[in-house]
Formats: structure tokens, sequence, C-alpha cells
């Protein structure tokens, strides 16, 4: 398949697929088989992508037929290509798990919803342009509002609301910013972008690239801008929690890395502020995890203070750093989704993901211990599992490039992370429920749907700490590439200026 | 850039970022269409001052407006009407649900806040004040 096909059929597919979802809306039969069938499509592009990107390190097509910086520019490195991959296996499994929780598909909107949310992180993963990536976030968040607020009760009325108001305040800052960058070097292509920047003054790059930083570190969760995360996320049903926890602060993650080593002319203080931030959003994250009692309450923390981890390999600007930064993000993409289901797969057994009244999980799903137990190790970061792997990255990384405070709080907040791990797995899988406790499906089992994503992608995360070598050996191409953007920028201008 | 444009933008953005630090709902929704606007100005700045308009018929092309920032903020008041439609309607169900405009603080957090996150006598009670749905079995 030529790389124009590769690139467009991520973003052109599934919306497609979501105007035949609303088609047959009277059946939800045929909507689960276009959902599945798509998402299946979506994940063999992205292992095609990944694939074409590891070949010549950068695939990228104009759409509509005009050459870069006027026509729309996609492109996908190995970053992003892998990002895709992930994503799309993410997706497919949280529809599977989705289809099996009765009820939770909750609207015949749910289908096609979700078709242009898949849409939109394909085309956030593989805009080549600010403005497109602009259009991808909107299309990406509108799909999000829709999916939060579909049982339209009033918890979720309250919390959708924060969460909207919130996601338009950055989207109109992204615009604001847009528009100055385009006052500033009259392009929004990001290839021409990071050409003409090197030609402003040192100030106003510098200030753009903050003001990205920002932008996208609403997105991201970054501290101080996270507080929006854990009061929104936890009152979705779960599968949409999962998808939200896995992708949309990853995504956000992406477009930073993107836009951070594009837009870097050389070392400026501006890598201190990040690495500052990260060590920032790590702490407060953490210890706002422990402070809390819920199942979902909790790892929506987690996401926060992981974020600051990706945030931290970026911060140094080096190979190691971005290859951890690389394997961190596309590890918890899976691992924030298995995590949430199993967190999720309580409430639905329990009707409660409160530790105080739920209790003795494991006997009663062994299945879900053994996959939350693989997960939270791999969060904390113990070995062997792929979350080690990238965290003992990060560290090498950090000291090899004498930031050790940073560092040191990193080993300091996985301690902790540990900590809150426990907690659950005392709270949830030991111990003894409430005794005034009533679980809402009593004696009943998970049901196989439900089950089989949560293992399936354990099993995923499994194997790939078997394969960390290859994984470790594309990550530093990736970084590499991330680190060097000149072979893109030539890449995409090639046609344009003759 | 027209001081006058920019200054127009300026006031939107201080208007609405004003209305954004109110607790109703309403005047909140306000002050986003009014930064949204101010941000559709700067862009419109942008395109460095006036021209003829952006047609290409064969003629010469010399003094003619950028038509991209035109078609940028097209696109973005498309985007951001269809994202306020939804956050009124948003607004519209939260208020025939509760009868409220206001913003509400998170239950969660005020039980944090007063460390009464593990007694299940707080929970119950909080829970109870909020109708809080999670907490009855589906």
């Amino acid at each position: 398949m030529n790389s124009a096909a590769l690139l467009s059929l991520p973003v052109a597919g599934p919306i497609f697929a979501a105007g035949a979802s609303v088609l047959f809306v009277r059946s939800p039969k045929t909507q689960r088989i276009i959902g599945l069938v798509t998402l299946s499509g979506l994940l063999a592009l992205g292992i095609a992508l990944v694939i074409q990107a590891d070949d010549g390190g950068r695939v990228v097509t104009q759409a509509g037929g005009w050459p870069a910086p006027l026509g729309i520019t996609l492109m996908a490195d190995r970053f992003g290509a892998a990002m895709l991959a992930t994503s799309a296996l993410m997706l497919l499994a949280v529809l599977v798990y989705a289809v099996g929780e009765r009820g939770a598909e909750r609207s015949r909107a749910f289908h096609p919803t979700y078709l242009l949310l898949a849409s939109g992180v394909a085309m956030s993963l593989l805009a080549g342009d600010l403005f497109n990536l602009f259009v991808a976030f909107e299309v990406m968040l509108s799909s999000s509002y829709l999916l939060l607020t579909l049982g339209g009760d009033e918890d979720q009325t309250r919390r959708g609301t924060t969460y909207v108001v919130i996601s338009l305040v950055a989207a109109t800052l992204f615009l604001t910013v847009l528009g100055l960058l385009y006052a500033a070097t009259g392009t929004v292509n990001m290839a021409d972008l990071a050409v003409r920047l090197r030609e402003l003054p040192p100030g106003t790059r510098d200030a753009f690239r903050m003001a990205l930083f920002a932008v996208f570190g609403i997105k991201a969760a970054l501290f101080p801008l996270f507080f929006w995360l854990p009061d929104s996320y936890p009152t979705a049903p779960s599968p949409i929690t999962a998808v939200f926890a896995g992708l949309l602060t990853k995504v956000g993650i992406f477009a930073i890395i993107r836009t951070q080593t594009l837009f870097r002319p050389g070392e400026t203080a501006i890598d201190t502020i990040i690495l500052v931030i990260a060590g920032l959003t790590m702490v407060i994250g953490v210890l706002g995890a422990i402070a809390q009692d819920d199942v979902k309450r909790i790892l929506s923390f987690h996401i926060v203070s992981q974020v600051g981890y990706m945030v931290m390999g970026l911060g140094f600007f080096t190979v190691a750093g971005l290859t951890a930064a690389v394997i961190y993000t596309l590890n918890q993409v899976l691992l924030k989704t298995t995590l949430l289901l199993v967190g999720g797969s309580i409430e639905h057994l329990e009707g409660t993901g409160r530790l105080s009244l739920v209790g003795a999980m494991a006997r009663r799903a062994p299945v879900l211990a053994v996959c939350f137990g693989l997960g939270a190790a791999s969060l904390a970061g113990l070995p062997p599992f792929t979350g080690f792997v990238a965290k003992l990255g990060l560290i090498e990384a950090g000291f090899a490039h004498g930031a050790w405070w940073v560092t040191g709080v990193s080993i300091a907040v996985s301690a902790l992370t540990l900590f809150s791990m426990t907690k659950i797995w005392a709270g949830a899988f030991w111990g003894l429920p409430d005794q005034h406790h009533v679980p809402a499906r009593p004696g009943q089992r998970l049901p196989f749907l439900m089950a089989s994503p949560v293992v399936v992608l354990t099993a995923v995360m499994l194997v790939a700490s078997i394969m960390a070598g290859p994984i470790v050996a594309y990550a530093q191409r990736a970084a590499s590439d991330l680190l060097d953007p000149q072979i893109m920028i030539t890449e995409v201008l090639r046609e344009a200026r003759p | 850039m027209s001081l006058a444009i920019a200054a127009t933008a300026a006031a939107l953005f201080g208007l609405g970022t004003y209305l954004l630090l109110q607790r109703q709902l309403s005047r909140l929704i306000i002050g986003i269409g009014l930064i949204g606007n101010g941000a559709n100005l700067v862009i419109l700045s942008s395109a460095g001052g006036r021209g003829e308009p952006a047609f290409l018929d064969g003629g010469p092309t010399d003094g003619l407006a950028d038509p991209l920032p035109q078609a940028l903020i097209l696109t973005a008041i498309v985007i951001s009407f269809g994202a306020i439609a939804f956050l009124l309607a948003l607004a519209f169900r939260g208020w025939s649900l509760t009868g409220s405009d206001d913003v509400e603080d998170d239950v969660e957090d005020r039980l944090v806040a007063t460390r009464g996150g593990t007694s299940g006598d707080v929970i119950d009670a909080a829970a109870s004040e909020s109708g809080d749905s999670d907490e009855s079995p589906r």
C-alpha cells in the first residue's frame, strides 16, 4: 500500500465507519460488528505504518495534492506509528469490554462516537500541521464530551461541564497561539515552522515553545493544570474512563514531545522548566492518589503522576531520555487501560470501587487479581516488567544528564506508587468487605467478554517485557529521529521549495 | 497589527477571563464565547492588514488579502459553535436536574479536605446529600 493510503485511511476510515454506524442505529449487532471490524483494520494499518516507518524513518503524504506548506501534511515517524498501533490495540480491547458489559454502551450514539474518537486520535498522531492538530484535538475532544456525558445523570452532567469548559479554554488558547505563530512566521505547517522559528529572536521563540507547552500541558494534565482530570474521569462508565486514561493524556504528551523536539533550537532554560514541571507533576499526582479511597480515583491521580515521568524523559533531550519516554508512553497506554478496566470490573461486580467497602476480590475474581497484580508491579516499576525497563532507562538517562534531583524525586515517587498500589491490593483483593456492604452482583462471575480484554492486554504487556530488547532498539531509533528532526523537515518540504 | 483590533481582542480576552472565573455556568459560557472571539480576532490580525478579496481569476496576485487566516477562523468558528451549543445543552440538563446554575464543588475533594475519606458515615452522608448515583447498586 502506498503511503498516501496508509496515512489517510486511519483518519478517514473510522469517520466513514461512524457514518455507517449511524445508519444502522436500530441494529446494535451491526453497530458492534462495524466497530470491531474498523478498529481491527486500524490496528492492521498501525502495524503496517510501524513497519514502513521503521524501514525509512518516516512516512509522509500531502493530502489534497497541494505541496507543503499549503497542503495538509500527514506524517508518521517511528514514535507516531507505534503510538497509533498501540492506541488501536487498546481501543479495540476496550470496545470488546464495552460490548461485554451490559449497559456500558448506554446509548445508540455510543458506537459512532467511539469511532469518531478513534479517528480524532489517529489524526492527532499523524498531523503534520499545527492547525490540523487543533482540528484533530477538537474531533477527539468533542467525541470525548459526548462519551463522558452519554448517561446524562446529575453527576456526569456536573463533572462533564468542568471537563468541557477546561477543554474549550485550552482549545481557545491553542487557537490564540496559532494566530500569533502565523503572525510571526506566516505558516502553520510543523516542518515549515521548525525552519522559520529558527529565524526568530530567541525570546519570541521560547515564548512560543512555553505557550505550546502550556496548551498541551492542559490536555496532558501536567502540574498545575491537572485538577480537572481526577474530577471528571472517574464518573464515566468504566470502559470510557479506561480509554480516556490510556489515551487522551498520552496524545497530549505526544503533542508536547512532537512540538518541543521539533521547535527546539538547542539547549535553553526551557529544558530546566520542563524538568521542574515533570518533578512537581510526579509528586503532586502520587500524593493526591494516596489521599483517595476509591479505586478509579486513585488510578486517575496516578495518570497525573505518570505523565510526569514521560515529560521528565523529554526534559533531558538526550537519546537515552527520549527512548525511555517513548517506551514509557507506549507502555502507559496499555497499562493504564488495563488497570482501569480492572477497577471497572470491581465496580461491575461489587457496585462500588470504595476500598473501605469492597474486599476479598482475590477469592471472587482471581483472574482480575492476577492481572491487577502484574499491572501494578509494572506501574510501580518492579522488574522484569516493561514499566521497569522504562523507569530504569529514565533513571540512567537522568544520572547521565546530571539531573540528580529530578531523578531522585522520580525514584521516591516510584516507592510511593508501590505503596498506593499495595493499598488497592490490600483493600480490594485481600481483607474482608465491609459488613454492611451488599455486592451488586453477588455470586456472579465476570462475563467472558469483560475478562478477556483485560487478560489479553496483560498478556501483550508480558510479551513486551520479554521482547524488551527489540522494543528498546526501536524506541532508540524513534528517539534519534525525534532529536534530529531535519530528516523529517526535508522530507515534508521536499516538493515545496524546488 | 491594527491597534483597534488588538485593543478589541485584549478587551474580549479580559472580559472573557473575568466571566470564566464566575460561579454561574451561564456567565462562564458567555466568557468562553468572548475569549473565542478574541482568539479569532488575533488570527485575523495575523493576516497583516487589509487587501483585495482573495479570488484568483487569472488576474494579478498583488494586493490580495491573505486567505489562510480567514479559512482558519471559519473552521474555528464552526468548531466553537458546536462546542458551545453542546455546553449550553449540558448546562440546561444540569439546571433541569438540580434547579441550580452554579458549578458545584467536588464531593470527593470535600471529603479529603475534611479528612473524612475513610469514614463510612461521612461518605454515606455526603453521597445521600449529593444524590451520588454511583453509590447505589446498579
